[in-house]
């Protein structure tokens, strides 16, 4: 057990004029963690994290970084931090060795420990080949890399990346999440996104934002059970439509069901069984007896994304 | 003060890395060097009157370069880096508040004497195309130099503070230039109110900034005037110092 989380965040509440971006939340993240922040646009990520990286000021409530109060200690809380803000602001005017090298120095690391450092991260994030170019002829992707040895550089505790994939291409995406995995095996690390693959991914814990509010926080994998509806059953089987409909509906074991046509004479059945019951052998006994083709025959999981669109819509529908 | 010297350095090279930075001093050595043949000229053939310093100030391109200059020089230090979100990553590295400001004004600052530096080769130009002239007092062009950088400094704090209020550079330009020629304009009032007893003709000696500065220009440097210009500079980094910090009042 680690006794300092590297965030603690308690009843943090940010107002703007007219709007109150976060509500109180609450959250602590553990040494070594990869946490991820998901939410629909607006949600209040990007306010959490201007706040954790001291930029803005929160109307209330407490937020702590390795111990250090954001508020009060913020240089102390800064020099622990790397920060990667959504549009990857850079000066385009630069080089990539020229700029990472001024940013390692504007955070204090000594000359010889720039150099050292540079070098590293500009391996690390696949950058030497063009460390001699000005940022402004770069291509996006190569820029992302370039924001993300930035907050690197002088090996924080904690790394905050506010979408650090939006914008790229396939290919970049996959290079800088694979990227991102890497580096939380040494570090903290704190990433806002609404694509929900990119959680699944490389986060191991994950706390849904809506509307400035925590609706959800739990390991990826946890967060996904609890959410399911269960045992759902998906089969795809090639039989007369009615056979079918009439073998569910006689089943004492399916509580619902659901059939959708597939390609050819296939049909597709979701089929929710009573609690506690796996209907998989029974519909494997029934396709044999009936001669059906049974084609596809799985558990029916629900994904991060419907467990998403759950929580955020059952949110929306309250406060109509 | 690592911090500090790194940002001053990024400041610099900002202004050598973009078009801007050799458009001013084009700029700047056009003026100048108009105004140095125009010296030639109305020396031409007669004595001096006064100090060449002086002449070369009564040209008025001094003032031309200091209401258009500074706010060219400075439109950038804040607004620039507030409109491409560097100033998020700025603000979010160990540096306070202080070492931001200081780094601006002094960067400004220095590229503003960078853009005076080749001025110093006219007094050696000026012997080398005249036969008989008196010898330069080096007295003046010492105070002439303090005078030059004493209102730049204070030209450039106000450019500064415009800089930080606004994320378009061009709006933070129109704000130091409208602050700028506002105050070079109440000079005048020294000349056309006609002196009377009272307070007002001595509040209007005070604040005629062109005659303060063509008191430089021959060779008298009077400490009131350089303490007026700097507490007038260190009011304005103060107050832009202040605009940044309000970021984070709650």
């Amino acid at each position: 057990m680690n006794p300092t989380p590297v965030i603690e965040v308690e009843n943090l509440t940010k107002r703007y004029p007219g709007r109150t971006a976060i509500h109180g939340l609450t959250f602590s993240v553990g040494k070594g963690e990869i946490v991820g922040l998901l939410g629909p646009n607006g949600a209040g990520k990007s306010t959490t994290m201007r706040i954790l990286s001291c930029y803005l000021p929160a109307t209330s409530g407490t937020a702590r970084v390795a111990g250090h109060d954001v508020f009060t200690e913020s240089e102390e809380v800064r020099r622990r931090i790397g920060y990667l803000p959504e549009s990857n602001p850079l000066h385009l005017d630069m080089r990539v060795r020229e700029y990472l090298k001024f940013r390692a120095r504007l955070k204090g690391l000594s000359i010889g420990r720039s150099r050292d450092r540079v070098d590293r991260v500009l391996e690390q994030c696949g950058l030497t080949d063009v460390s001699r170019k000005v940022i402004g002829q770069l291509s996006k992707g190569f820029r992302q890399r370039v924001g993300l040895a930035d907050a690197l550089v002088h090996e924080p505790d904690l790394i905050i990346l506010d979408e650090p994939t939006i914008g790229l291409d396939p290919h970049q995406i996959r290079s800088v999440r694979q990227l991102i995995k890497d580096l939380g095996k040494l570090h903290t690390i704190l990433i806002s996104t609404h694509i929900l693959p990119e959680v699944e991914m490389t986060c191991s814990r994950v706390l849904i934002l809506h509307e400035g509010r925590i609706v959800a926080a739990d390991t990826t994998a946890k967060l996904v059970d609890s959410l399911s509806t269960g045992d759902q059953v998906i089969a795809e089987i090639a039989a007369p439509l009615e056979q079918l409909r009439h073998a569910w509906e006689h089943a004492p074991e399916v509580e619902h069901f659901d059939i959708a046509p597939c390609d050819g004479d296939y049909f597709r059945c979701a089929l929710t069984p009573r609690p506690g019951v796996d209907l998989r052998p029974q519909i494997f006994t029934l396709a044999k007896d009936n001669n059906w083709r049974l084609r596809e025959l799985t558990h029916g999981r629900h994904s991060l994304e419907e467990i998403f669109v759950h929580l955020t819509r059952k949110d929306r529908e309250e406060n109509l | 003060m690592q911090p500090y010297l790194t940002l001053v350095r990024r400041e610099l090279t900002g202004y050598f890395n973009s078009f801007l930075g050799y458009v001013i001093i084009a700029s700047f050595q056009l003026l100048l060097g108009l105004s140095f043949v125009l010296l030639l000229k109305s020396a031409d053939g007669q004595p001096l009157d006064m100090p060449v310093t002086e002449k070369f100030f009564m040209t008025g391109f001094f003032w031309l370069i200091l209401l258009l200059g500074a706010p060219v020089i400075t439109m950038r230090t804040f607004a620039l880096e507030k409109f491409s979100g560097t100033f998020e990553t700025l603000m979010t590295t160990p540096v306070s508040d202080l070492q931001v400001v200081l780094a601006k004004f002094t960067g400004s600052l220095l590229f503003y004497l960078l853009a005076w530096l080749p001025t110093l080769a006219y007094p050696y130009l000026l012997r080398y195309n005249s036969i008989n002239l008196p010898p330069i007092d080096p007295g003046t062009i010492v105070s002439t130099f303090l005078g030059i950088f004493l209102f730049g400094a204070f030209y450039l704090a106000m450019g500064c503070f415009a800089s930080s209020l606004t994320r378009a550079q061009v709006v933070a330009a129109m704000i130091t230039f409208a602050l700028g020629l506002g105050l070079f304009l109440l000079s005048f009032l020294s000349i056309i109110v006609p002196a009377t007893p009272g307070w007002q003709s001595k509040l209007y000696a005070h604040i005629s900034m062109v005659e303060h500065m063509r008191d430089f220009t021959r060779g008298m440097v009077d400490t009131r005037f350089v303490v007026f210009y700097l507490s007038l500079t260190l009011i304005f980094l103060f107050l832009t110092l202040k605009v940044v910090e309000s970021r984070r009042w709650k």
